[in-house]
């Protein structure tokens, strides 16, 4: 047998859920790792520290997996490092492909978010107001430095080059396994590419009106999840409960439209897309019966740009621009 | 000097911009602050378009249509007229000023209302100064 893959992962700024999905592939894992080596899995599982990646000669690991976005010094240093080191790079996520939830935090200024965060949540007790610094000298002697935030959320490709893209928040393990056996087997698409079935969510949803005979009509409501229980065989969208399934890959086999759930976009978006809030916006829209709908739509959820871009400010044109990305 | 903005415009081409070349035939004055790019119908807008003009430096960015029922696609214009409230309130919730961007129903036959617009636009934009977005922050 050809030698073993050497494997890595990174978690950066992320919430450790991917890293689940990957073990939720159960035996499907226990198979791979037959041909999988584990060099690097940290902070959260090997006993690897960031210094033995740091002696690893470049080009050592030959596949590594970031989960996570990437939100501070730490990350920004790790994910360029882990760059080096590793010969295929997999963006492994919503977060590290879009950004994710935490890139929402890129709509508020760094101040308004340490405000919330260490002084005015209902649990939180700071009467001097300290907030956190990198840099700080302990007792006159003790030169202690913590990882600084950056000015925005990037994306794992805003920072370094990446081979290939997985969605999901997390990845259905289903898919993951399918992207883990196509790499072991070396049957690989171009570099750059998502390693994805191809398909929106609509077309593995079982509710999808063009699997029933029917066509899709103008929707004249628009509900909100808390606003009722929607029929659990209809297609939510042309019930009025805003879904994201035409924009969005399918790789989680509409998992949410199976518990009666809109699609929210983690998957990522269909190709061709530049910018999902963006296509969210136009989609809906082309689907809402008349103005005033589209009038009682954007005044029943309060905030459209939170809504549109769950899982990927950080590859939105806008958040790009307004502070440009640090690739290098 | 006052700054001179740089307004993108999507015109449809049945009417927008059959409005535009009226009014360079009229000879209606309106500062030379516009871009226009000719679109089948302003129903081709994808807001992707917009964000990427404002993101790529256009201070202002004008979608023109057919008004109501004169549309050469029978509805071109409602759809626009519904992606651009749900596009407007998003560029407005992530904290960019709606008013850089513009939507009008300007006939083949209102010339003088598209030099109008034009005006006012530009007008409107200079005092809001540069877009933000030009360049990074
Ligand atoms: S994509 Fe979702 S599951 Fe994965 S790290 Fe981000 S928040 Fe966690
Ligand atoms: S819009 Fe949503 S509910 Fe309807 S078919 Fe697509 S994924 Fe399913
Ligand atoms: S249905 Fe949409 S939000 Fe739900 S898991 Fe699939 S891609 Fe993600």
């Amino acid at each position: 047998m050809a030698d073993k893959i050497k494997f890595g992962f990174l978690l950066a700024g992320g919430c450790a859920g991917c890293e689940m999905a990957l073990v939720d592939m159960s035996e499907k894992l226990v198979d791979a790792l037959d041909h999988l080596e584990v060099v690097f899995w940290a902070p959260t599982v090997a006993d690897v520290k960031y210094k033995d990646l740091e002696a690893m000669e470049d080009g050592y690991i030959d596949l590594a997996f970031v989960d996570g976005m990437v939100r501070n010094t730490e990350n920004e240093h790790t994910v360029k490092v882990l760059r080096q080191k590793s010969k295929t790079l997999v963006a492994f996520g919503a977060c590290a492909t879009l950004g994710g939830i935490a890139a929402l935090g890129d709509i508020y200024s760094k101040e308004e978010l340490f405000n919330q965060a260490y002084k005015d949540t209902f649990g939180t007790d700071n009467p001097d107001g300290i907030m956190p610094e990198p840099q700080c000298l302990w007792e006159g002697k003790y030169d202690l430095t913590l990882p600084a935030f950056t000015n925005r959320v990037s994306t794992i490709d805003q920072l370094v080059d990446v081979d290939y893209f997985v969605g999901g928040c997390p990845p259905h393990h289903d898919f993951v396994a399918q992207a883990v056996q196509a790499i072991v087997a070396g049957n690989l698409p171009a570099k750059g590419s998502w390693l994805t079935s191809g398909k929106a969510v609509c077309d593995v949803c079982k509710r999808n009106p063009a699997e029933h005979d029917q066509k899709r009509l103008p929707v004249g409501e628009v509900f909100r999840t808390i606003d009722g229980r929607p029929d659990e065989d209809k297609c939510l969208l042309q019930q009025g409960y805003i879904c994201f399934g035409p924009v969005t890959q399918g790789d989680c086999q509409a998992s949410c439209l199976n518990v009666n759930i809109p699609c929210r976009g983690c998957g990522g978006p269909i190709p061709g897309v530049k910018d999902y809030g963006a296509r969210c916006a136009s989609m809906i829209a082309s689907s809402l019966k008349d103005d005033q709908t589209a009038e009682k739509f954007v005044s029943k959820f309060n905030d459209m740009a939170k809504f549109c871009y769950r899982y990927s400010y950080s590859a939105g044109i806008l958040n790009q621009k307004l502070t440009p990305g640090r690739k290098n | 000097m006052s700054f001179s903005p740089n307004i993108v415009g999507f015109a449809c081409q049945w009417c927008t911009y059959a409005g535009a070349d009226l009014a360079g035939n009229l000879r209606c004055k309106y500062p030379p602050t516009i871009k226009l790019i000719r679109v089948p119908c302003s129903g081709s807008v994808e807001p992707e378009y917009i964000l990427e003009s404002l993101a790529r430096g256009a201070d202002g960015v004008l979608v023109g249509g057919c008004h109501y029922g004169d549309c050469h696609y029978k509805d071109g214009n409602h759809k626009t007229s519904r992606r651009m409230t749900v596009l407007k309130k998003m560029i407005e919730d992530a904290g960019f000023d709606p008013r850089r961007f513009r939507l009008e129903w300007i006939s083949g036959a209102e010339g003088q209302r598209f030099a109008q617009v034009v005006e006012e636009f530009t007008r409107e934009l200079q005092e809001l100064g540069p877009n933000p977005l030009k360049g990074g922050a």
